[in-house]
């Protein structure tokens, strides 16, 4: 087991070292820190020195890959790659573009953005599965056949619908709970109330559509028709066997998105005003901040592999079939 | 030429080439000069593409077999009557053309920086009509107060009339319902005429192709009795027929969805985002599909270190969270468009660019779970019988690949592809949200959706642009999902084996 984690890891490390690349391509390659600067700088009359100043700044004032004046390790080290790239691989993120560190900024919003993702993970897997059982215990009836359909219309609207209509009706119209905001400690119950059933709301739909075929494909299988020849109850079939059968494939679904809860969700921090790292990374974009975008895709390709090994992990542990090779 | 007929691509070629002549000899008669944007080239390859499958289709009994059984379905056929319907529009939104300006004698032609389609041009009556700012659908006045200075002297401040809605009324008060009604019932009644018309004529070549007598025909399918759901579809292309013609009615003497911020026609601007939907849902598909097919089964066929690579490349792909990719990609794209503004000749350009630049970065984000699937089907062909009597035959691998993997996989790609179209809609609204969607003078729903959201807040509340952006959006992606299950159902062997 513990070989296999290392493995796992060393795996992950040429990935890693892909991502870095990539974001160091888009970033520095394709277009020049020059380019940057004058986009940051306005496009008419900047001058030279204007450019030189904003680079000096940021620490873009490097050579790319090889400085050809410094000496010995220098050469390699003191160059934008290294400084802005490879540190990252120590979680060193270097500051933002007003200053501060971006590495500061992620633990302190990281709390908030937890606190919304993981009440609308736990609570929507136990209302999507719910109602999957349901449908899957009325299999091929007219209530399964409009659920289904139900489930397609609840696909069919956008992600933005649900929050801007969750907030009209609620906050607004009802002036039950504030429309946006945050607090801390138990204050703070009232701001996420609508977030996160809005976020719970919002996955129904593709949810319940997803574990029903699960569920479906589990009761075709013969060892629940041997359970049903025994003469147990429907219930006890779909509880006792076919729940827990269809576990596994249930939990390659969910365990891998656990680690990338904690990188928010963009959409639902950003219109509730929730200082999470959601809102953190969309007011990146949209401020055109390129230091935090490239530390945010890296941590977020971090914890999607931390998730797949996770996922290794945890099928082990339910299912004694698999063996870890 | 007796043997070329026969081939299944002949006759399409010959209608994308008729089409290819009018494409050129029209505009010459109008006196307009033609444009034909990046996407819009694209899109002519996909209709090519598409035209080229069906005529494949059609000779092969196992697919068309598939086909039918997509067919018979209520549900389906509804949505692809209404899918129909977007694309339609989305089509002539995408033939592109610059007026001539007016010339003083002897000087060459100039033409107009300002590229219009065919669309505009139908819809002439909406696109020019615009208002000073808000006002509600069906208003015939303006959403905000405004000085106005009276015949006598004296300045006010009153909601002023539109200029270009409810003129003809007297007394908008007391008129406005009654004439709202004959207007629609007038609407309606045209609708119903030209649906009906329309109907009888695709009887007509229904009846021709079964060789069955018109009124034999016309009863079955008012039965319900025909094998293909007609009295679905015939009801759902009037009840669309219907609606469009109400709102061509309404639309000419007052503005049904209201207007926005800047005064433009709501309704016009929803029907132009089609085009910005479904070039997003189908080229974003286009671009990246020869890249999944092909890297997919050289993996899963060749294994060893074409495997190693290949793996290596998707999964370095998939693990970036793909918002952050698109965002980081179109952030360093608008650099570059902003540092080489020589590049574009116009406006429409420079956001064709960005639009494209979407559609191959969410291409490059979302080939990685076809690539999979394909890596996982093909790894399961090759062991079989007639793939290995195959290689001990010395076949080439490239000629196996395409002769025996390809077919094998091909509905895995469909699948994916009517599957992945609707989330690629509602991608955009949420990434035009994030600020790395489409261009801002792009007319989308992301767009629209962005710059009304903030005007809940005012009072009385400016909800239509919202509303109007929901409805169509909501109809294509519901229709989209619908065809999609059914194809999904029809095509995949495993699911069929459950039901």
């Amino acid at each position: 087991m513990f070989a296999y984690i290392v493995r796992r890891i060393l795996y992950a490390i040429p990935i890693l070292v892909g991502v870095n690349l990539l974001t160091f391509t888009l970033f520095f390659v394709v277009n020049s820190p020059d380019d940057m600067a004058r986009m940051h700088l306005g496009m008419k009359r900047v001058t030279p020195e204007a450019i030189s100043k904003w680079k000096q700044n940021r620490g873009y004032d490097k050579p790319l890959l090889y400085n050809s004046e410094a000496e010995g390790a220098a050469r390699v080290m003191d160059t934008i790659f290294f400084t802005k790239s490879v540190s990252l691989f120590a979680f060193r993120f270097g500051s933002a573009d007003d200053g501060r560190d971006i590495g500061h900024d992620i633990q302190q919003r990281m709390w908030p953005s937890l606190a919304i993702a993981i009440p609308v993970f736990i609570v929507g897997i136990l209302v999507n599965i719910t109602f999957a059982l349901l449908l899957a215990f009325f299999r091929a009836t007219y209530i399964d056949i409009w659920g289904v359909i139900l489930c397609v219309i609840l696909m069919s609207i956008s992600a933005l619908f649900y929050i801007i209509g969750g907030q009209f009706l609620i906050g607004k119209l009802l002036h039950l709970v504030p429309i946006s905001g945050y607090d801390t400690g138990i204050n703070s119950f009232k701001f996420l109330v609508l977030p996160v059933v809005i976020g719970i709301i919002g996955g129904i739909g593709a949810g319940t559509r997803w574990y029903r075929t699960i569920f479906l494909e589990e009761i075709n299988k013969d060892y629940v028709r041997t359970a049903r020849a025994k003469g147990l109850s429907e219930l006890r079939v779909l509880f006792r066997h076919v729940l827990k059968n269809a576990m596994i494939p249930i939990l390659t679904g969910a365990v891998v998105v656990i680690p990338l809860l904690f990188m928010g969700s963009l959409l639902t921090e950003s219109f509730f005003g929730i200082p999470g790292l959601g809102s953190y990374t969309i007011e990146a974009i949209q401020s055109q901040d390129f230091a935090i975008v490239r530390a945010m895709v890296f941590l977020g390709s971090v914890m999607y592999i931390f998730g797949l090994i996770l996922t290794d992990i945890s099928y082990t542990l339910v299912d004694p079939r698999i063996r870890l090779s | 030429m007796q043997k070329l007929s026969r081939q299944f691509w002949f006759a399409p070629l010959l209608i994308l080439a008729g089409l290819w002549l009018l494409w050129l000899f029209v505009p010459l008669m109008l006196g307009v000069k033609p444009v034909m944007l990046w996407t819009d080239r694209l899109i002519v390859l996909l209709l090519a593409a598409v035209v080229l499958l069906v005529a494949y289709i059609r000779r092969k009994a196992p697919l068309r077999e598939a086909w039918l059984q997509v067919f018979r379905q209520r549900r389906a056929m509804i949505a692809l009557v209404v899918l129909c319907a977007f694309i339609v529009i989305g089509l002539l939104d995408s033939i592109h053309y610059r007026k001539p300006l007016p010339r003083s004698s002897g000087d060459a032609v100039q033409y107009s920086v300002e590229v219009l389609s065919v669309l505009d041009a139908v819809l002439e009556r909406l696109r020019a009509r615009e208002e000073k700012t808000y006002s509600a659908p069906f208003a015939t006045h303006l959403y905000a107060k405004e000085t106005v200075t009276l015949p006598d002297g004296r300045q006010v401040r009153i909601y002023p009339r539109l200029t270009h809605a409810g003129r003809h009324l007297a007394d908008p008060q007391k008129d406005k319902a009654a004439d709202i009604m004959r207007t629609s019932l007038q609407g309606v009644a045209g609708g119903v005429l030209l649906g009906l018309s329309l109907l009888l004529l695709l009887t007509r070549w229904l009846a021709w192709r079964k060789r069955q007598a018109f009124l034999s025909c016309w009863r079955e399918i008012w039965r319900g009795a025909s094998e293909i759901p007609w009295r679905s579809i015939f009801l759902t292309i009037l009840i669309v027929i219907v609606s469009i013609s109400t709102a061509w009615a309404l639309s000419g003497k007052y503005h049904v969805f209201g207007t926005d911020k800047v005064g433009q026609d709501v309704l016009y601007l929803s029907l132009k985002s089609i085009r910005t939907g479904l070039v997003i849902g189908t080229l974003t598909t286009l671009v990246m599909l020869p890249f999944a097919i092909a890297l997919g089964i050289m993996a899963g066929y060749f294994r060893g270190w074409v495997d190693d690579i290949i793996q290596y490349l998707y999964t370095t792909l998939s693990s970036i969270p793909g918002v952050l990719l698109i965002a980081a990609a179109i952030l360093s794209i608008q650099v570059y468009i902003a540092n080489h503004p020589s590049l574009f000749e116009t406006a429409t350009d420079r956001a064709d660019l960005r639009l494209l630049a979407l559609c191959v970065i969410l291409g490059i984000t979302s080939w990685t779970g076809l690539c999979r699937l394909l890596r996982g089907e093909t790894l399961k062909l090759r062991e079989m019988d007639y793939i290995q009597a195959a290689t001990a035959l010395g076949v080439r691998h490239f000629t196996i690949l395409g002769r025996h993997v390809m077919p094998n996989v091909l509905h895995i790609v469909l699948i994916m592809v009517v599957l992945d179209f609707s989330g690629l809609v509602l991608a955009e609204a949420v990434l035009s949200y994030v600020g790395v969607g489409v261009d801002p003078s792009t007319i989308s729903w992301g767009n629209m959706i962005n710059g009304a959201r903030l005007e809940l807040a005012r009072e009385p509340v400016v909800w239509w642009s919202l509303i109007a952006a929901f409805c169509l959006m909501f109809t294509l992606v519901l229709a989209a999902n619908l065809f999609a299950d059914a194809v999904r159902d029809a095509f995949d062997p495993r699911l069929r084996e459950q039901a």
